[in-house]
């Protein structure tokens, strides 16, 4: 039992500073990266090409002035970026990072928990995200916050929907299980489950893109119509979570988008690689390198995110409401229905 | 009535399902933002990395001192005369016994300021010094708080013992020749043969 706690409090405390590492390091290689793309050099005076940037930004976050409007509810004012950042953690619970190991005969899962529902814990986690922004967003008494709180929940709503309906698609083409753990195995012993769903990939990472809210779907916090957004009453290091909660949610998308579609630490060939090198099945060896590989991938989607942001310009936002309910909608159902149809005669699904 | 023949018809032909999707314009798009991951950045390192200035390039002022330390402005006035700006103003102070080391002249700049927020760069006092005391350096002014700190003094114009500035890629024997040339403007307003006629030093 006392091991247990131990190995789960390890688990907990690791991925907690995993999250917190790479959203620090997402920042600045989000300025990087669009630097890169326009041609400049992006911020390079801290420490050795600029990797300091994200202690220095941190410093500054805390050391600034905390200013909470005396118009504003103070308490839910707290609650909000609280909330935004717990919600955005505590998504990590479910993704399984890397094969489980074997150590004294004893397996131990990479992964905080695997509950059976995983993939509806993710959605709901993700809606309850939307709180953080709403509260704050409307403690802050402020119409433009407001706006923003507004456009958040109406965004996160529209776009729930062909998420789930894209989701109901995978689980049905994966064997009908919701526990991500499961869907991560399955892909390893056939095919990534991107094969099978390519139009509902394509609207998960769409829908995906919307719920982090980042480009061209960031007009909760459009800076040319509504000064700041949800956050535009928030200074110091509320502020600062709020940004950094988007980080993460970066983060937990990718690694979520990778491990549904891309096969999550899974990759190509992986059992004869580790057979020519000698590397026995549920050694720690194997796990990391699958970490590497879950890793890679999500870096691949975070480059993607940013890629996307510094090229695509912000939706209009009856552009937004007419994509959500008007195409991806009918889309994600076309999708669900192709799937039916095509397991069907894959003989997958039985009545 | 046609005025021009550069008319066009506006095209409002039905977009097709390519162009609805949306997508392969998407595609288009990100391959130019990924093209740029490949160009070079046309970014210099400012303050680790200088670009070549001309080394006639004309910043701020030096006033320069001769080869054995004594500072070479007799405080003709000629400088402030040109300029256009009216930046310069200087009083003069008469050398004492015993500061032969200090000024070259008996007669001498006490004070002498330049106001840089005023100041032109056009280098019309160099070229109207007559004692080759005062140059245009390559260096910049520095930014400053208050307009006051822009009024340069003798303490910043005049050059650092231990600091010479070197104008001699100014000061080409070319230039020399030329600040000589008779019927030029400053020669004729001031010909120190004239004027030191009839006194002696």
């Amino acid at each position: 039992m006392t091991a247990f706690i131990i190995y789960k409090a390890i688990m907990c405390v690791g991925i907690f500073v995993l999250l917190l590492a790479s959203a620090a390091y997402a920042t600045l290689w989000e300025r990087k990266f669009a630097a890169f793309l326009q041609d400049r050099k992006g911020p390079s005076r801290a420490g050795w090409g600029g990797l300091l940037q994200p202690v220095a930004d941190g410093v500054k976050m805390f050391m600034k002035e905390e200013i909470i409007p005396n118009v504003s509810n103070r308490a839910l004012f707290i609650l909000g970026p609280s909330l935004f950042m717990v919600t955005a953690v505590i998504t990590s619970a479910v993704v399984p990072w890397a094969k489980p190991v074997i150590i004294g005969g004893q397996t131990y899962d990479l992964q905080i928990t695997d509950i059976n529902i995983g993939v509806i814990y993710l959605l709901g986690v993700a809606s309850i995200g939307v709180y953080g922004i709403m509260i704050g967003g409307w403690s802050s008494n402020n119409k433009f916050a407001l706006l923003g709180a507004v456009r958040a929940s109406s965004q996160m709503i529209s776009y729930e929907i062909p998420m789930g309906i894209a989701l109901i698609a995978l689980i049905i083409s994966s064997g009908g299980s919701l526990s991500l753990k499961t869907i991560v195995e399955g892909q390893d012993a056939g095919l990534a489950n991107i094969v099978w769903q390519p139009l509902g990939f394509l609207i998960f990472f769409i829908c995906a893109l919307a719920e982090t809210n980042r480009a061209p779907f960031d007009l909760p916090e459009c800076e040319t119509e509504l000064v700041g957004g949800y956050h535009t009453e928030y200074s110091s290091m509320k502020l600062g979570l709020y940004l950094f909660a988007e980080y993460i949610n970066m983060f937990i998308s990718s690694a979520v988008i990778a491990t549904l579609y891309f096969g999550g630490y899974n990759f190509p060939f992986a059992h004869e690689i580790y057979a020519k090198l000698g590397l026995a099945e549920g050694s720690a060896m194997v796990s990391l390198i699958g970490f590497g590989v879950l890793l890679a991938k999500i870096f691949g989607f975070i480059c993607l995110f940013m890629w996307i942001r510094w090229t695509l310009p912000r939706f209009r936002y009856d552009q937004l409401m007419n994509l959500g309910w008007k195409t991806l909608l009918p889309l994600s159902l076309f999708n669900l229905a192709a799937t039916v149809v095509i397991e069907f005669f894959r003989g997958n699904i039985h009545f | 009535m046609q005025l021009t023949n550069r008319k066009v018809v506006v095209s409002n032909k039905e977009q097709s399902l390519a162009e609805r999707m949306y997508l392969p314009a998407i595609a288009k798009g990100m391959m130019i933002t990924a093209s740029h991951l490949f160009k070079k950045s046309p970014t210099i390192n400012y303050p680790d990395v200088k670009r070549p200035i001309a080394t006639v390039y004309r910043g701020q002022h030096v006033l320069k001192r001769d080869d054995n330390g004594a500072e070479r402005c007799t405080s003709c006035g000629m400088c402030a005369v040109a300029c256009p700006a009216e930046a310069i103003t200087m009083t003069s102070g008469e050398r004492k016994k015993g500061e032969e080391h200090l000024y070259r002249e008996e007669k001498y700049a006490a004070t002498y300021e330049i106001d840089m927020l005023r100041c032109i760069f056009c280098g019309l006092c160099e070229e109207a010094c007559p004692k080759e005391a005062i140059f245009l350096t390559d260096r910049l002014v520095d930014a400053q708080f208050e307009r006051k700190d822009f009024i340069y003094g003798k303490d910043k114009l005049v050059e650092k013992m231990d600091a010479r500035i070197d104008v001699s890629k100014r000061q080409t024997p070319e230039v020399l020749a030329f600040k000589k040339v008779e019927g030029l403007k400053h020669n004729e307003l001031f010909d120190a043969k004239k004027l030191n006629k009839g006194h002696k030093h």
